[in-house]
């Protein structure tokens, strides 16, 4: 199997963000809310570490 | 995450089972307490992890006592028991990692097995009430 570094981050995200909204939350509107925020924190952290990484190479 | 004060949580034979089984079987724990959704929806993503580990080349750890680093490798793979055994049983992921999209592998299988520690100990306190059931 090949993925892009970018693939392998969205299903990282997604898989991780499912776990921690059913596990951290009681009620089914806050799972969903909860995943979503922790899938945007993901992608966003990610993309951010990586521009950090741009830019110390340069 | 709410708890109940007034009723202080114990272990109980179903909070055991639905620990050991989550762990065996990711989601598992929160089908044997009727959360049938939220047990698929563990079991895919756990599962889906583990699996595109593999598929990407990643290692399975073994027991070890060497690099400090292996072994608590070893001890997130162990998480995610059954299907640890079941690559243990089979011989996946017992090629060398060569490439950066192997040792990404590597994380995925490990963490899968993290993930789904979470998930039994979150069926574990559904059903001695520590967790509220929504």
């Amino acid at each position: 199997m090949m993925l892009s570094h970018f693939s392998a981050v969205l299903i990282f995200a997604l898989c991780a963000s499912i776990v921690f909204g059913i596990t951290q939350r009681t009620e089914p509107r806050k799972m969903a809310l909860f995943a979503g925020y922790c899938f945007i924190l993901f992608l966003a952290g990610t993309m951010l570490a990586s521009w950090v990484m741009w830019l110390i190479k340069r | 995450m709410t708890t109940h004060a007034e009723n202080p949580p114990h272990a109980s034979g179903k909070a055991n089972a639905a620990l050991l089984l989550g762990w065996i079987i990711p989601g598992a724990g929160h089908m044997l307490l009727g959360k049938w959704v939220r047990g698929a929806l563990l079991f895919a993503a756990v599962v889906t992890m583990f699996w595109i580990g593999l598929a990407l080349q990643g290692k399975v750890y073994t027991p070890n006592f060497g690099d400090p680093l292996d072994m608590l490798g070893f001890a997130g793979d162990l998480g995610a028991g059954g299907l640890y055994a079941l690559a243990r049983l089979m011989g996946w992921g017992t090629a060398p990692v060569q490439v950066a999209l192997a040792d990404y592998g590597t994380k995925f299988i490990v963490v899968s097995g993290l993930l789904n520690v979470i998930a039994a100990v979150d069926a574990y306190s559904l059903a001695n009430g520590r967790k509220a059931a929504a």
